[in-house]
Formats: structure tokens, C-alpha cells, sequence
């Protein structure tokens, strides 16, 4: 799916990145921690979550993601949406809770891009 | 962990400040910028962005102050970073994935899942970690550049 599509079913609001909006996003993946980010998430997928800080940004440039939306409305500072835009990571922001927004995605096709974890942690 | 040192074509190194956390990023930015710019293949930039990320926070994290340096050589780079702190008072426990004495200012910055060790073996070929408890840490990490599999541009 696009993610112009990805707008519309969780009706997000996009915060930065509207001429990115034809993007596909293959997968998605969702959390509250950058540790997680950092060791569970896939290259080119779309980063569901609440965490505003700009190293948010850092984390999702890291490894290669290729948006990041925000869940129950929160809305990143000045600082986050600057560093998205250098990074060329577009940022959308939807009032849906993270299990709501995860479940409308899903429903519309959108697949996970790490199903289960090994040994307890090691996503794979 | 090498013989190699005199074919460095790129040393750079970069201070951390411990505790400061609202800079948690940039120098692991930094480094992926001159990656970039020496046209690494993605695969290594993604390992590297990574495992070099993990690596700053954990000097923010458990240390007064470290710092990171990275060595790039035709066949592999190379990341050292040393730093004064806590130190870890058993790596093989550290070096197990969950395991965390992250406070709650930690967690708060979205860190301290006890991951960050495990992560960086994960992406890196030769990792090397010692630490002295209540003095610092030692961490030296291997990419190599010349193998097939760093060469893919997906995982």
C-alpha cells in the first residue's frame, strides 16, 4: 500500500513529507521502544508508534525506515519534524490508539515485517 | 584484531558526553554520512548505522564521558569506543538479550530493553568487548567489506 493510503484508513494528518505521499511501504512495525526499532525493524518499513523525540528520527534513518506514524494524536516539536525533513523520513500523526492504528492497517493488507521472535528477542 | 592498520583511508573519531541524551544520535548520524560519502554498500551502512547507534547510547547511558572512533580500511571498518563509567561487571550477562540495569530515565528515551550488546553482535562480523566494573568499557567492532553478504542491498 501507499502512503497516501496509509493516510486515509487510519485518517492521519501528515505532519511533513505530503509530496511523499505516492511512497510504497512494504511492511510495517510497531513500538514504544528505539531498542526495539533498532533490533526488531526492516528496512523500507513504516514505524507505527508514540515516541516524539528527534532520536526517533536518528533511530528510523538508522535502519533504513521509510515513515513514521505517530499514534493517539501525539504530535512531534519542532526539533523531530526539522531533523525528518533533512532525513527525508515523512511524518504522519493519527488519533487512533496504537491497537486501533495497527488493526486498520492490517485489515486493509498491510503485512508485519517481523512476525516472531526467537529465542525470546532476536526478531527475525 | 587486525594487521591491517596501515591501510586506514578513513580515522575519525568522535566524543560522547554521557548522560546527555537529547544529543543520543547524532554521532551515529555523523558516522553514516561518511559512509555514505565513501559509497559503502547499503547493507554495511544499515549494520553500521545500527550497531554504532547502540553503541552511543550505551556511553550516554552507563558512562561520564567516551569516546568513538572509525577506522575504514579497503577490506573492512572498524569501530572503537572506550569510555569512563560504570563499567560492566559481567559481560557474559550483558551479553544476554533482555538483561538491562537501565534506570528509568533510560527507559524514558525509549532505551534500556537490554538489547543493545545482543544488537550489536547481531549486525557486526567481530565484536570485542571488555570492561573494568566501576572504571569503563572497551568495545571494538569489525564489518567486513568484502564479503557477499554485505554486498546485498537487502537483508
Amino acid at each position: 500500500m501507499t502512503l497516501k493510503e496509509v493516510k486515509e484508513t487510519t485518517n492521519a494528518e501528515v505532519i511533513s513529507g505530503d509530496h511523499d505521499l505516492k511512497k510504497e511501504i512494504k511492511c510495517a512495525f510497531a513500538a514504544e521502544l528505539l531498542s526495539d526499532v533498532l533490533a526488531l525493524s526492516q528496512e523500507g518499513a513504516l514505524l507505527i508508534t508514540g515516541f516524539t523525540h528527534p532520536q526517533v528520527v536518528y533511530a528510523a534513518d538508522a535502519a533504513n525506515l521509510c515513515a513514521i506514524l505517530f499514534v493517539r494524536g501525539r504530535w512531534p516539536n519542532e526539533a523531530t519534524q526539522q531533523l525528518a525533513i533533512q532525513k527525508k523520513i515523512p511524518l504522519l500523526s493519527t488519533s487512533y490508539m496504537m491497537f486501533e492504528t495497527c488493526g486498520l492497517l492490517y485489515e486493509y493488507g498491510l503485512k508485519t515485517c517481523a512476525l516472531k521472535t526467537e529465542n525470546g528477542r532476536d526478531g527475525k | 584484531m587486525d594487521g591491517t592498520e596501515n591501510n586506514i583511508l578513513i580515522h575519525k573519531t568522535f566524543h560522547i558526553e554521557g548522560g546527555n541524551f537529547q544529543n543520543a544520535g547524532l554521532i551515529s548520524d555523523q558516522v553514516k554520512k561518511i559512509l555514505k560519502e565513501a559509497g559503502l554498500p547499503k547493507k554495511v551502512i544499515r549494520r553500521t548505522s545500527i550497531a554504532t547507534f547502540e553503541a552511543e547510547m550505551n556511553v550516554i547511558c552507563y558512562a561520564q564521558r567516551g569516546n568513538l572512533s572509525l577506522f575504514i580500511t579497503p577490506n573492512f571498518l572498524k569501530v572503537v569506543v572506550e569510555d569512563e563509567g560504570h563499567g560492566i561487571p559481567d559481560i557474559n550477562l550483558a551479553m544476554s538479550d533482555g538483561y538491562s540495569t537501565a534506570d528509568e530515565k533510560i527507559r524514558e528515551w525509549g532505551f534500556g530493553a537490554g538489547m543493545g550488546l545482543p544488537n550489536i553482535r547481531r549486525n557486526t562480523d567481530e565484536m570485542v568487548l571488555t570492561s573494568k566494573f566501576r572504571e569503563g568499557t572497551h568495545l571494538e567492532f569489525i564489518i567486513y567489506l568484502d564479503r557477499q553478504e554485505n554486498m546485498l542491498p537487502f537483508e
